[in-house]
């Protein structure tokens, strides 16, 4: 069972119809999705979407109101002894005593998973050697990201559930963090890392699975997400007629702020055309890129394109 | 995995400075001051006879059950308990930890705290030390099961509160300074209930050779398996 679940490709989480209630808040509304093995799945979404909440059933610190959970086909709340032996969690929150030392409370973490030769290594991994005799209280935030991920690391990991791995890191800090996810992954551990920085899932993700109010509204590998179709973009203060130059392109254009959207097959001939519309409507053209859509992008998208279905749904609801 | 547990335990405890006032300072200071000050009812015996009997059964409280449960409620506030929670370490062996590293701090405040006694004049002749140990044994087990229940269902704040106040209840109701029968008669009902009378009338039995009173070792008895029971089934990870 062990193998087979740890092997690339394998299912490692299936989540189907999750559930969570706090009273009449629905904080996670009829979810489903999975997490290979070898993989970086991305959980995403602003603060409040749900994430954490999902994180926490699905490694067992917090029952769902409804639906099935199944981690290495295990269930997390009836196997969890077993289960907790195979995972390994980063929360949120700190959770280590303030007046714990660095070096001693990693290395009774990986006592608790019978790997205690592995905290000197964990301890060089997270770059914190140096820091062994500090307690928690004096690190700095990095320093305890750094630590609470060494921690999480502790179990050698089938699955890892890292809750904002990088959040308050500086620089260096974030390469190093995101090197230690990427080889996690690559050694065939399934990594379930929430954040709500989308650059941050773009960098590492191989699928996405995004929230908004508790319900989810993609679940796609990261190239599916941003597909063939690349955006164009151009800064301009003007105003500008958009369904004309929708027209004229062939393709569809947003407005915002100050940015001109174009999703389209960028090439030679698409530019020479944008540049003969803008100069026919003596407009200048400044600032013009071309690329994959950002996962900031079509996280924009989804969510006004499901805030318009809700209004429609809901202006059709009134008028009957 | 049970003794990382313990020796991280016993770690963070003796680190812990305003623990150790609650643990050594609160009872010795009261041993010494109620010794040497004559203002309290001691049923016709030296005071130091008294009263050893009955701060040795405060140290048990308040090491099994007000520093234990603090230190837990406020682990759980730091998340302490929740990261332990996804680890394969276990409710039961997470809180059979606490209590033996209860017992070990309990055993070193028990051994200073007689010293004191008997540097204060207590002797303790006719003594008889399984009967003290077997009452030890269960108060630690009563407190430190109600310390965690508390510990495991309050937030951190509210169980500070309710730990401190408790101590006090169980300190001026449980015949640990003043005897029982000194108190108020609407309170005896209540103070014969109480684990902490119970624990000091075994202990001033047990060190005075006398046979325990069948009473207080019920009483007792039910308190040591009701709040480990308690203790195990209302324990939560996180808030």
């Amino acid at each position: 069972m062990r193998h087979e679940m740890s092997g690339q490709n394998q299912i490692a989480l299936r989540v189907r119809n999750l559930v969570v209630d706090y009273g009449e808040l629905h904080a996670v509304s009829d979810i489903s999705f999975d997490a290979q093995a070898g993989s970086v799945t991305a959980v995403l979404g602003p603060n409040g979407a749900g994430k954490t909440t999902t994180m926490e059933v699905c490694s067992g610190v917090r029952r769902a109101t409804s639906g099935t959970v199944s981690v290495l086909g295990l269930d997390p709340i009836r196997n969890r002894l077993e289960m907790n032996s195979r995972i390994g969690v980063m929360l949120q929150d700190g959770g280590v005593y303030p007046s714990a030392r660095v070096g001693e409370v990693l290395e009774h973490y990986c006592n608790l998973f019978g790997n205690r030769e592995r905290a000197d290594d964990l301890l060089r991994a997270v770059d914190l050697t140096a820091k062994c005799r500090i307690t928690w209280r004096r690190l700095s935030g990095g320093e305890r990201q750094r630590l609470s991920l060494a921690l999480a690391l502790a179990a050698r990991p089938e699955v890892a559930f890292l809750d904002e791995p990088t959040s308050g890191v500086d620089v260096v800090g974030r390469d190093l963090i995101r090197g230690i996810v990427r080889n996690l992954a690559d050694t065939g551990c399934a990594v379930v890392l929430a954040t709500h920085e989308l650059d941050e899932a773009e960098r590492l993700a191989d699928h996405v699975v995004m929230f908004q109010h508790g319900k989810l509204i993609a679940n796609a590998s990261l190239t599916d997400l941003q597909g063939s179709t690349q955006l164009i973009t151009l800064r301009t203060a003007h105003d500008i007629d958009l369904t004309a130059l929708a027209l004229h392109m062939g393709c569809r254009v947003e407005k915002h702020n100050d940015v001109l959207h174009l999703y389209a097959k960028s090439d030679a001939n698409f530019v020479a055309r944008l540049g003969t519309w803008f100069a026919e409507n003596s407009l200048p053209l400044n600032d013009l890129r071309s690329g994959l859509p950002r996962l900031e992008d079509i996280y924009r998208e989804l969510t006004n394109k499901r805030e318009l279905t809700n209004t429609v749904n809901h202006s059709a609801q009134a008028g009957r | 995995m049970f003794f990382s547990q313990l020796r991280q335990e016993l770690t963070i405890m003796a680190r812990n400075g305003e623990q150790l006032l609650l643990l050594i300072g609160i009872p010795v200071m009261l041993l010494v001051f109620f010794t040497q000050v004559d203002i309290l009812p001691t049923q016709g015996l030296p005071a130091v006879e008294f009263l050893v009997p009955g701060i040795l059964g405060l140290a048990v409280m308040s090491s099994a059950m007000v520093s234990l449960g603090i230190a837990t409620g406020f682990e759980r506030s730091y998340g302490v308990l929740k990261r332990l929670g996804t680890t394969p370490l276990g409710t039961r062996r997470l809180v059979f930890a606490k209590i033996i590293a209860a017992c070990v701090i309990e055993a070193l405040q028990l051994a200073l705290l007689v010293v004191v006694g008997l540097v204060l004049g207590w002797r303790p002749v006719n003594a008889n030390w399984l009967a003290v140990f077997v009452a030890v044994a269960l108060g630690t087990a009563s407190f430190a099961g109600l310390g965690l229940t508390l510990a495991g269902r309050l937030s951190a704040e509210i169980n500070l509160a309710a730990q401190n106040g408790l101590y006090l209840v169980l300190l001026l109701l449980g015949g640990i300074v003043v005897p029982t029968e000194e108190l108020p008669s609407f309170s005896h009902g209540v103070s014969l209930a109480l684990p902490s009378t119970a624990l000091s009338n075994l202990l001033r039995d047990g060190f005075s050779g006398q046979e325990f009173a069948q009473n207080s070792l019920l009483v007792l008895v039910i308190w040591a398996f009701a709040s480990c029971v308690a203790a195990v089934l209302f324990f939560r990870w996180s808030d």
